[in-house]
């Protein structure tokens, strides 16, 4: 479930929009009002690209007075590296499973083009 | 408290460092996890081009060509740095700078810790670190702190 969450929050800051609301979130508490006066996007969209951000953790809502204000959650730093402590894991698991395993052309084969001189051009 | 952010993680395989390297480089296809690709096109060939300066891209197979970064240090058998431009969505940002340093180190005859660390992940959301600041500064973060918990409960 962490990891999913973990994905989800890294699309969401994917978008420029959002990542730009999310760096506005950052100075401190705002309304959906207050970020769209601030961004050339409407009001609608910028509550849609909330519930985004919202929906991938980071950040929540909350009551202020008759306002409600959006701020950021500080868990979404631990969320970024637990994603690519994971990823890493997972994928150097498979580079040694590689390395201890004969590959299939490189020791007793012709040479491939990876082992020739980097002339060759891309197609 | 500082924020780190990088990544570190360490692995050990039965193999020399020379071994290990031509693994990680010329052979990378081989063991790069599949669905991670950033073209539309399924992956067909993931590479590393063995220089500094090289390109490190991935071919769909459609033919298209997608770059992830450059290689910024070749130092083979013991050191790898790449730039990782690819954001959080799997795509290439060119305003996007992370970096992953690979080093290849002998423990043994057939041996070698291979450590890996991804670092700048801050640039994900550059404002990160600001972010920590300004909670910290206006004597918010144990509310939000609790806030947070509250909510996660919640939810």
């Amino acid at each position: 479930m962490e990891t999913y969450r973990q994905r989800r929050a890294l699309q969401a800051l994917g978008d420029p929009t959002r990542r730009e609301i999310f760096e506005r979130l950052t100075d401190g508490p705002l309304a959906v009002g207050e970020l769209a006066e601030e961004l050339p996007v409407s009001r609608p969209a910028v509550s849609q690209h909330l519930k985004v951000l919202k929906d991938a953790g980071l950040v929540f809502d909350r009551a202020s007075g008759t306002r409600r204000v959006y701020q950021v959650d500080p868990a979404a730093v631990a969320a970024l590296r637990e994603y690519f402590d994971s990823f890493w894991g997972q994928a150097l698991a498979s580079f040694r499973a590689a390395a201890e395993s004969q590959p299939p052309t490189a020791e007793n084969q012709p040479p491939t083009a990876e082992n020739q001189p980097p002339d060759q051009e891309a197609p | 408290m500082t924020t780190d952010t990088a990544v570190r993680r360490t692995i050990t395989v039965a193999v020399p460092p020379e071994r290990a390297f031509t693994t990680f480089t010329a052979e990378f296809d081989r063991w790069w996890p599949r669905g991670h690709h950033i073209g539309q096109a399924a992956l067909d060939e993931a590479v590393i081009e063995p220089r500094e300066g090289g390109r490190w891209y991935e071919r769909g197979v459609d033919g298209s060509e997608c770059d992830w970064g450059k290689v910024l240090v070749w130092d083979p058998p013991a050191r790898l740095v790449l730039g990782w431009q690819i954001s959080s969505e799997w795509a290439y940002d060119a305003d996007l700078w992370t970096e992953l340093e690979v080093t290849f180190t002998a423990e043994g005859p057939n041996r070698t810790r291979v450590e890996l660390e991804h670092r700048g992940l801050d640039a994900y959301g550059d404002q990160m670190e600001k972010m920590r600041e300004s909670l910290d500064s206006d004597g918010g973060w144990r509310g939000l702190l609790e806030q947070f918990a509250a909510a996660a409960v919640e939810s």
